[in-house]
């Protein structure tokens, strides 16, 4: 019992910061002003989640959120094999020193906050950055091109951003994986006459496959959770209409849009949503691999 | 890095090798420039002679170097106290979960804590769901938190997945250790600090890096949760600063209205570029110097989470 109550303190900091929070789900239901509190709020039903579906406005916003959200975990799910192939072809180098130097730049990236991605973004790309600077004096433009102003690929670039950030740093559990590979394997392939790429092709790839699947799995459960700080950092007055991911739009319509008895029942309906989906996933890794994900 | 091994290396000659190689390298040279380069792009920038780094002409190296900029950029307003911000949170946030994570990793390795498997599941699920943005703020702002420095602090403090670590880490060590020590008459609280501590060392440095850069990064508490100036971290000034070429031009006058012994000449007269470079080299610097040397750490630690998952 006593080790229990000094253990107590954290059990409050949890209960505080993760469940406590659960309580104010119930604003969803009414129309909540901060400076009245709920109590002085008005109660409204379920309305919020009507307004969701009913009025025309808000369902074409909440239409084109949901692209925005669904797109980019898309594109991020169908640029999740590139981690692996990183992997296979950095353990093709043989200049060891050359190995070291590309794993930690690339993985360097992964480390800095989205704030200073966009200052890079900004500085390279911004219509008086290196890029535009570089591209007029070359003469291969006239005026500058305006890359994050625009409302143009902005998927795409988003995409490019966080491969950018993590494609070196996603490589890292498969480059351990493969040396993890039993090297009898290869030595036996070798002498039955394979080479290179068949290695790489029929046992270093196949080995990599149960961590990719597990990965993979996760990723698809956390479909609605792209974060909002990217997105956050990188949003401006052209581009946001396809940059507005769910995470991003609960954000801007509660705290800078003060509705925040509608985002809170959006934020709520994601939880439940994700929730579903994290346990439907983690049921199938059970069927298929035959233990939990989580 | 340790990580890598090649197991492919004596390998038969295939059609296509030698392209292949050649490829190889070249791709990973460009994408490792790809990611490198902006960083070296920033520093230049930042040491540059300010007239000539606002025309973006500093591109391979920089041109006439100084360092005034370091300086400059901390009278102005808030840049100072930001920094100490930052620096606080990652000192104070890190030593929080630190240790937090190593009691009660060590806690619930012990059978006889009350409901010991409940708490832990408990405190496990909240890593798979959040109750959203909105009822967190309401939360915060209830607690009285909002504007105070500890909302930077305490939503830190229990973190799973590092008591997951400490957790497995424990249960790999010898059960005798901890036997003795009670055996000798050490309560549980005795053992864990004398015995159980200096023991833990590796996988809390591990513990300690993940955090402090965390702690270093974060922007959306401040984003959420602050408004009063006084607790701006770093990164949210910088944001700030990428987003407002007005105001910051104006502070950048008032930096040259301050410093009476700096005669102002152009190359050292702050603009909008230089001050965001420079306060982006701040922010960056601890992460490039520390992140080589702590590498290793950061690859045991996503390893571990890996074996768990």
């Amino acid at each position: 019992m006593s080790m229990f109550l000094t253990v107590l303190p954290f059990l409050v900091l949890v209960f505080v910061f993760s469940y406590l929070p659960l309580a104010g789900w119930v604003t969803a239901l009414y129309d909540y002003k901060p400076a009245l509190g709920l109590t002085g709020s008005k109660f409204v039903g379920l309305q919020w989640f009507e307004m969701l579906v009913s009025s025309p406005t808000q369902v074409r916003q909440i239409a084109q959120v949901m692209t925005n959200t669904l797109a980019m975990s898309f594109l991020g799910i169908a640029t999740s094999l590139l981690p692996v192939f990183f992997a296979i072809l950095l353990n093709e180098i043989r200049w060891k020193w050359f190995r070291n130097a590309v794993q930690t730049l690339t993985t360097l990236p992964n480390f800095i906050s989205w704030v200073l991605v966009y200052m890079i973004a900004f500085s390279l790309f911004s219509t008086t950055g290196l890029v535009n600077s570089t591209l007029l004096d070359w003469g291969l433009i006239t005026m500058p091109v305006k890359f994050l102003d625009t409302d143009q690929h902005v998927w795409l670039t988003m995409l490019a951003w966080s491969l950018w950030k993590g494609l070196g740093w996603g490589a890292i559990m498969y480059l351990a994986a493969i040396t993890a590979i039993d090297p009898a394997l290869n030595e036996s392939a070798r002498i039955d006459g394979a080479n290179r790429f068949q290695i790489m092709r029929y046992i270093t790839f196949p080995h990599l496959m149960p961590t990719y699947v597990v990965l993979l799995i996760l990723s698809i459960a956390s479909i609605l959770n792209n974060g909002m700080e990217q997105y956050y950092v990188f949003q401006n007055a052209f581009n946001k209409e396809f940059i507005q991911v769910l995470d991003l739009y609960v954000y801007n319509i509660g705290i800078t849009g003060s509705s925040l008895s509608m985002a809170t029942a959006l934020g709520m309906l994601k939880s439940v949503i994700s929730i579903i989906l994290l346990v439907t996933a983690n049921a199938i890794a059970k069927r298929v691999r035959g233990t939990s994900i989580i | 890095m340790p990580t890598t091994a090649n197991v492919t290396s004596p390998t038969r000659r295939a059609r296509g090798d030698i392209p292949f190689e050649i490829w190889n390298y070249a791709g990973f040279l460009i994408f490792a420039l790809l990611c490198g380069y902006p960083f070296y792009y920033l520093i230049i920038n930042s040491i540059s002679a300010n007239d000539v780094s606002a025309l973006g002409d500093v591109r391979l190296w920089p041109e006439g170097v100084h360092l005034s900029n370091y300086s400059q950029v901390f009278q102005l307003s808030g840049v100072g106290n930001a920094a100490l911000i930052s620096v606080a949170r990652t000192v104070i946030g890190t030593a929080c979960s630190v240790l937090a994570s190593a009691y009660l990793g060590y806690m619930f390795t012990q059978e006889r804590m009350w409901k010991r498997s409940f708490w832990y599941r408990s405190m496990i699920f909240t890593m798979y769901f959040n109750a959203g943005l909105i009822p967190m703020y309401i939360t915060m702002k209830t607690l009285g938190l909002t504007n105070s420095f500890w909302v930077y602090i305490l939503p830190a403090v229990v973190q799973p997945f590092f008591i997951i670590l400490v957790k497995t880490y424990v249960e790999s060590m010898p059960r005798s250790l901890q036997e003795a020590a009670e055996m000798d008459g050490a309560g549980t609280v005795r053992t864990f600090l004398q015995i159980m501590l200096p023991n833990m060392t590796p996988i809390l440095a591990t513990i300690a890096i993940f955090s402090a850069v965390s702690q270093w990064n974060s922007f959306q508490d401040t984003l959420l949760f602050v408004t009063d100036q006084k607790l701006y971290s770093l990164q949210y000034m910088l944001y700030t600063y990428i987003n407002q070429a007005s105001s910051l031009a104006a502070a950048a006058q008032n930096v040259q209205g301050g410093d009476l012994s700096a005669i102002a000449s152009a190359a050292t007269s702050q603009t909008p570029t230089s001050i965001r470079m420079t306060v982006a080299v701040i922010v960056v610097l601890p992460i490039i110097f520390v992140y080589p040397l702590f590498q290793r750490y950061f690859v045991k630690g996503i390893m571990l989470g890996a074996v768990k998952g």
